[in-house]
């Protein structure tokens, strides 16, 4: 069983003056999730990330496609009770203070009253507001907020979270508090599934990422992997300068020291220059496949033309 | 759900008693009953008539003004300011939480009316030098003005399913204005013929006829109200309110939240 499995999920917004056009939102996305994994959803402003959260909690409607969470029908209320989930820059009711906050939505998650009183505490301490008292939300800031936005998704200790930009508008400390959560989540076994477009975020915390651009799902791995793939380049290094001048168009870039040749070749030439390089007698010393950064790995899916794009004249 | 239910509408009251939508009150229960000895000066024999039509009507348009300016942010104001994803990523469906609004506000409006019951009376106490048998009367008057703030919280709660906090406002209030004059609307009809008549009829039954939960100057003349009457007009603003409220459901139900 998966944690979340989305199978076609598509949403389209009516535009236009007699909303008779549509623009599509999010294109046919199938993914999933395994439980106890961290997914990052990785994506440009306005990709789909949200829109796909906002669908998986119900509030909009998906135009095709399905999707389930922990086995169940992704509208079940009985499965609700077990998700948590944070919006992107949330807004509470600011007229509360974080108990009575977080009371409430344990209630409205069918939390029983003798258990409420005991979590809250528990919740408010682990975020790190265990001193906030009475104090109403709105002389909370920003950084205090998005804390009492991870313990509203967590009060009820659901089993699968689901995160929309925890990190977006905090500064260096507050994106390291919440981070230092999200890890605590994860070590506890939780599924997480969150949306960003901080890269460092995903590269610390996730398994695998998802990168989404223009409503399409990308390409979906393990960050180490991906990283990899980007890079698409090896950095050889061989003794032989006579033989540089040979395979020279094989090469991106060169450095000559001496005897010792330290180029860089794209690894689809790799095999046609080694063959070369053994042909010209050069000593191969070391081959070395570059890891690129997942900003490399991201600006190259993100620069891709969707597949609509792709069979256009 | 009666737990989900009760929290939501629980909610809502404190919402509006920490807006201090409640403050209306205390003005307006200083203002009655600072008043009182006044009326007895400028209407020699007419003080009692004079205090039972003004805090009576105050209190329905107090009322009134309340349940639109609230009702109409019900809705919107939490789909603007997204406190609603997270209430409807929890296992809420989205009829408990018209509903859980729905009572919300209506309890604001109970406990409103009721802490101006009491100064209503204090007033009612100083202007009269006391209470008479007939003064139990204007009880059911006010339990009338509740059932208009049942149809008006149900009508403002429809219209902030679907329109913008201002059009949701003009609707309400022109309802309400039409719903004050149900009954000569009813007699057009029946004075009208062809479409007209057909036109006027429709719109008569559809408007809420607030007319007839209207009985202040029934009251403030001390003539008794029956039996039937008071069950009429509990059904009719039962059923008025829950068809409403049904439709603002079935809105809701099918609402995309941007």
């Amino acid at each position: 069983m998966h944690a979340i499995e989305i199978r076609g999920l598509s949403k389209d917004y009516p535009v236009g003056f007699w909303k008779k056009k549509l623009r599509p939102a999010l294109k046919s996305l199938d993914l999933t999730v395994a439980v106890g994994e961290a997914f990052g959803f990785l994506g440009p402003n306005g990709a789909g990330k949200t829109t796909t959260l906002k669908l998986l909690m119900g509030i909009i409607f998906p135009s095709s496609g399905t999707a389930r969470i922990l086995g169940q029908h992704y509208l079940d209320p009985a499965i609700k009770k077990k998700i948590g989930f944070l919006p992107e820059q949330p807004y509470f009711y600011d007229y509360l203070s974080a108990p009575e906050l977080l009371g409430y939505y344990a209630q409205l998650s069918g939390m029983p009253a003798l258990e409420r009183s005991k979590r809250i505490g528990a919740v408010l301490e682990r975020v790190g507001l265990g001193d906030a008292g009475n104090k109403q939300l709105r002389k909370f800031s920003k950084g205090m907020l998005q804390r009492v936005g991870i313990a509203q998704a967590i009060i009820h200790d659901p089993e699968v979270v689901f995160l929309d930009e925890p990190m977006s508008g905090l500064d260096p400390l507050g994106r390291h508090e919440i981070r230092e959560l999200m890890q605590s989540l994860k070590d506890e076994g939780k599924t997480i599934f969150f949306s960003t477009h901080i890269l460092s975020d995903a590269e610390a915390l996730c398994d695998r990422v998802g990168v989404i651009h223009k409503g399409e799902l990308r390409d979906v791995g393990v960050v180490n992997d991906l990283r990899s793939n980007v890079a698409g380049k090896s950095e050889v290094i061989f003794e032989g300068a006579h033989a540089s001048a040979k395979v020279a168009d094989l090469l991106s870039e060169s450095h000559i020291t001496g005897e010792t040749v330290r180029a860089i070749v794209q690894s689809n030439d790799l095999d046609l220059l080694l063959e070369k390089l053994r042909h010209h007698r050069a000593r191969l010393i070391a081959v070395t496949p570059l890891q690129g950064t997942l900003e490399d790995y991201f600006l190259a899916k993100t620069s891709e033309k969707t597949a609509s794009e792709a069979v256009r004249p | 759900m009666t737990s989900r239910l009760s929290a939501i509408t629980l909610n809502t009251f404190r919402e509006a008693v920490r807006d201090r939508v409640l403050y209306n009150l205390v003005l307006f229960v200083l203002l009655l009953v600072a008043c009182a000895p006044l009326f007895g000066q400028i209407s020699i024999g007419l003080e009692r008539l004079i205090l039972v039509n003004v805090g009576l009507s105050s209190m329905s348009l107090f009322g009134v003004i309340i349940a639109i300016f609230v009702g109409i942010g019900l809705v919107s104001k939490e789909i603007e300011k997204k406190t609603l994803y997270t209430i409807l990523s929890r296992p809420v469906r989205r009829w408990e939480f018209i509903v859980g609004k729905y009572f919300g506000l209506l309890m604001t409006l109970i406990v409103n009316t009721g802490l101006m019951t009491v100064g209503f009376y204090v007033a009612l106490i100083i202007t009269a030098h006391g209470l008479t048998r007939a003064d139990a009367l204007l009880l059911v008057a006010i339990y009338f003005i509740i059932l208009q703030f049942m149809v008006m919280v149900a009508l403002t709660l429809l219209f902030s399913t679907f329109s913008t906090p201002i059009f949701s406002a003009i609707f309400a209030f022109a309802l309400f204005v039409i719903g004050t004059f149900a009954e000569d609307l009813k007699n057009f009809a029946a004075l009208s013929q062809g479409a007209s008549k057909w036109l006027a009829s429709a719109a008569a039954y559809l408007v809420p006829n607030l007319a007839s939960l209207n009985i202040i100057s029934q009251a403030a003349h001390e003539h008794a109200v029956s039996g039937s009457l008071v069950l009429m007009n509990t059904v009719y603003a039962v059923l008025y309110s829950a068809a409403a409220t049904t439709a603002a459901v079935l809105i809701f139900e099918r609402r995309n939240l941007k």
